[in-house]
């Protein structure tokens, strides 16, 4: 038997949208004097170690939860000077490009989303949350009459063999009226929940994008702290999405990042190589040179938009934040929908329990959230992402039309990601130059950089549900797309003695961005939770 | 016996760390931090001696500013009974750590003083041993096993010949090495137990000036970048007429 906890509300997931719905909870409560356990988990070494974000936050949502954050030390001081949006014609020439409406971000702020997450964290204990970090929650835990009970977290101490090792320790139980599911973009247990209850029944598949990003310490006159630049066009392809982000940081920092749609269609594409041929680009090299590079991560986040979000409740559980899928892709933001979807779910599950209920389906949640400025402005953007399926020049056409003529009364449908890799033998496989070592670099120098790390001797959190198929179809259709997305080099294709092929899978280089579980062609990789603690150790992304 | 384990808060170990640009020291702001890995296995060993019954409480204590509190939790969560912070900010060496534990130990009266052998921020490997001098108690260094007989301790330690057993007389000072356990896991509940512990706050007066000032930090060279060889005789060359290690 496992050891049980009780708690009034579980959340599962210390980011933006996990942290927003536990500190309304507590002030929902306190301004009732309403007692109430709310309970955080999360799987990252500290709260922020896996938080990844550009990060441009728009304040709204945290103007609404904690006002006065400006006084209360928020670590949120770098206000945007400029926004630039560049087309890169190749590798030498760019041209600027008036600012998109949506992209522009007067009285926004360039921050680090791991430092605003673990502020936000400090806020929701002084409010008496309890949150636990470095404790994965690794299965959903149900009622006798199919309800979501809580959640259990992984058992620790087990050994490569599947084996208790001497340091064994069993999981333990965590028992919720409800259970927010706040994991972020494709998280492996809001996935579960989902196909539970068939919550993407009659909605058009959830779209994803790969984002990379480094952080540098540069000496440049070009640097000029709250500047932010987008770029689109060299080095992907007409028919890929994806872009550029810098944006300079205070204290000489500069967060510069690559984003590619996970429903490009070549197999030998790697978003980790675009961004370092990015950053020879001449109109971005002078920027970093003389620099240095800080730090390095990745993460998936979720651009499918409101005809790709979920349903976002099931009894005794709801879904916030990219769990639920509410980026505003168009915005290439998504922080403040995040929290505002946790704050309308904390006012939906406290009215519940104000009207005497405990387990139950907060439908009210859902409601609520369709008639929230979160809502509207997702609703508003819905068929811009889906327009760049023809490639960048009709994309733009379609977005410009979106935006400033007639938006469409229809909504455009998304495909699934994985669904788009064509077979390795249709392209013509890509050549990334070389690493430099001063601008550009290779994978595992780069994963250093994150401070990932995994205890060694557990069993690999990646499982493949039909180890044949990863020769099979991935290597001989598709060329092992997975040793070019995956943006840590955990996967590499080697030979046996007799000369066989077969995929290694070097877990502990995982970042915990989700790629594979999303992109593998035939969905056959399965990310796990792997032992509490591990991954990344993100302090300034 | 009553057990007291002095502990780190220390950047986590797997955590790269970044220089300040002045070269003062090391940038820690928004690092990871945990409980130094020596200073674990120093808990662990104190909260085994307890549930074999030969401890009848232990005491955690730890100097430095409210994040340090942290490590205490942990700790506790561990199986410590009770956690005396030791509130400072102020960043002291060897010698002035071992004075203020020497002042601790004097008024909680422990039988045992257990510490991790050395921290791995700083690597000194002084403190335990200016400790026992302080007190002017035997001490057991880089033990890696214990074990209590009578009123006495018999400490194995790892040495550069070997393995050499101590016979000490209580009270002393043990500092642990690597092999000495495994500590186990945290668990949520114990964690959440930790809430229930005492945990006692002592602010300590302003330190004298210490003697010992850094004058700068540095990162190590880069490597040069190697070169692939074909042949010994080209290796042999190159070590002959470049490096010149070769006569």
């Amino acid at each position: 038997m496992r050891e049980s906890m009780q708690y009034d509300v579980l959340i599962v997931g210390a980011g933006p949208a996990g942290l927003a719905c536990a500190i309304r909870l507590k002030q929902l409560a306190e301004a009732e004097g309403k007692t109430l356990s709310v309970c955080v988990l999360e799987k990252g070494a500290a709260v922020g170690a896996h938080l990844l974000s550009g990060a441009v936050l728009e304040t709204r949502a945290l103007d609404e939860l904690l006002p006065n954050w400006q006084s209360m030390g928020a670590p949120i001081d770098t206000a945007v000077t400029t926004d630039d949006f560049q087309y890169l014609y190749n590798d030498q020439k760019g041209l600027k490009l008036p600012t998109p409406k949506l992209m522009k971000n007067d009285g926004n702020y360039i921050v680090s989303l791991s430092e605003l997450g673990r502020w936000l964290a400090t806020q929701a204990e002084a409010l008496g949350v309890e949150i636990f970090a470095g404790f994965a929650a690794s299965e959903i835990l149900y009622h006798a009459d199919g309800a979501v009970k809580g959640v259990a977290t992984g058992d620790m101490g087990i050994q490569k063999n599947g084996e208790k090792g001497d340091n064994y320790t069993q999981g333990v139980e965590i028992h919720a009226h409800q259970t927010v599911f706040a994991e972020g973009c494709r998280g492996s247990l809001s996935k579960q929940l989902i196909a539970q209850f068939d919550l993407q029944k009659d909605k058009s598949p959830q779209t994803y994008a790969l984002g990379v990003k480094e952080i540098w310490q540069v000496e440049s006159p070009h640097y000029s702290a709250g500047q932010m630049l987008h770029t689109v066009g060299w080095p992907l392809k007409n028919n890929t999405y994806g872009g550029s982000f810098v944006y300079h940081m205070a204290n000489n920092k500069v967060a510069i990042g690559f984003v590619v749609g996970l429903d490009y269609q070549n197999p030998t594409l790697s978003p980790f190589h675009e961004l370092q041929r990015f950053k020879h680009h001449p109109d971005i090299l002078p920027l970093l040179e003389g620099g240095k590079r800080l730090a390095y991560g990745a993460k998936t986040l979720v651009e499918g938009g409101v005809q790709s979000m979920p349903k976002l409740t099931a009894p005794g559980a709801v879904l916030v934040g990219d769990a639920a899928g509410t980026l505003n892709v168009a915005k290439i933001k998504g922080n403040h929908t995040a929290m505002k979807s946790g704050m309308v779910a904390a006012e939906a599950l406290f009215e519940h329990f104000n009207a005497g209920g405990t387990g139950g389906e907060v439908v009210a949640y859902e409601v609520n959230f369709k008639s929230s400025w979160a809502y509207k402005e997702l609703y508003q953007v819905r068929n811009i992402r889906p327009g760049f399926k023809h490639g960048l020049i009709l994309g733009a056409l379609n977005a410009f039309k979106e935006m400033y003529l007639w938006p469409a009364r229809r909504t455009l449908k998304n495909h699934a990601d994985h669904a788009q890799l064509k077979p390795v033998g249709k392209f013509k496989p890509i050549a990334y130059p070389k690493p430099d070592g001063e601008i550009s670099f290779d994978k595992p120098s780069s994963v250093y950089l994150s401070n990932t790390y995994h205890e060694e001797n557990q069993p690999a959190h990646l499982k493949l549900k039909d180890e044949a198929a990863a020769i099979d179809v991935n290597l001989n259709q598709f060329g092992a797309p997975e040793t070019h997305y995956c943006p840590a080099g955990v996967y590499e294709i080697l030979k046996t003695e007799d000369g066989l092929p077969f995929l290694q899978i070097n877990a502990q280089n995982c970042l915990h961005c989700k790629a594979c579980d999303i992109k593998d062609p035939t969905q056959n990789i399965n990310w796990q939770t792997p032992e509490g603690g591990g991954g990344p150790n993100y302090t300034d992304m | 016996m009553k057990v007291l384990v002095a502990v780190k808060h220390v950047v986590d170990a797997y955590v790269q760390i970044r220089l300040m640009a002045d070269g003062s020291g090391v940038d820690t702001r928004g690092l990871k931090h945990n409980i130094n890995p020596f200073c674990e296995i120093a808990v662990e060993e104190a909260v085994q001696l307890k549930e074999k019954g030969d401890a009848s409480e232990v005491v955690i204590c730890s100097i430095g500013e409210d994040a340090v509190q942290e490590t205490l939790r942990k700790a506790l969560a561990l199986g410590a009974d009770r956690a005396v912070h030791l509130k400072t900010t102020a960043q002291m060496q060897p010698l002035q750590l071992a004075k203020v534990l020497h002042t601790l130990v004097e008024s909680e009266k422990p039988d045992l003083v257990l510490m991790g052998k050395q921290s791995i921020d700083g690597d000194n490997n002084q403190t335990a041993q200016m400790l026992a001098g302080l007190l002017g108690w035997p001490q057991g260094m880089f033990a890696s096993r214990l074990e209590l007989k009578g009123q006495e301790l018999v400490v194995n330690r790892e040495v550069d010949s070997g393995e050499e057993t101590l016979q000490l007389k209580l009270p002393a000072v043990v500092s642990a090495d690597l092999r000495l356990n495994q500590p186990r896991h945290v668990t949520l509940p114990n964690l959440m137990k930790t809430k229930q512990k005492p945990l006692e706050v002592q602010t300590l007066p302003d330190l004298a000036p210490s003697s010992y000032k850094i004058l700068n930090v540095t990162e190590p060279a880069k490597r040069q970048k190697g070169v692939l060889l074909n042949s010994v005789d080209e290796l042999l060359d190159k070590l002959k007429n470049e490096a010149k290690v070769v006569g």
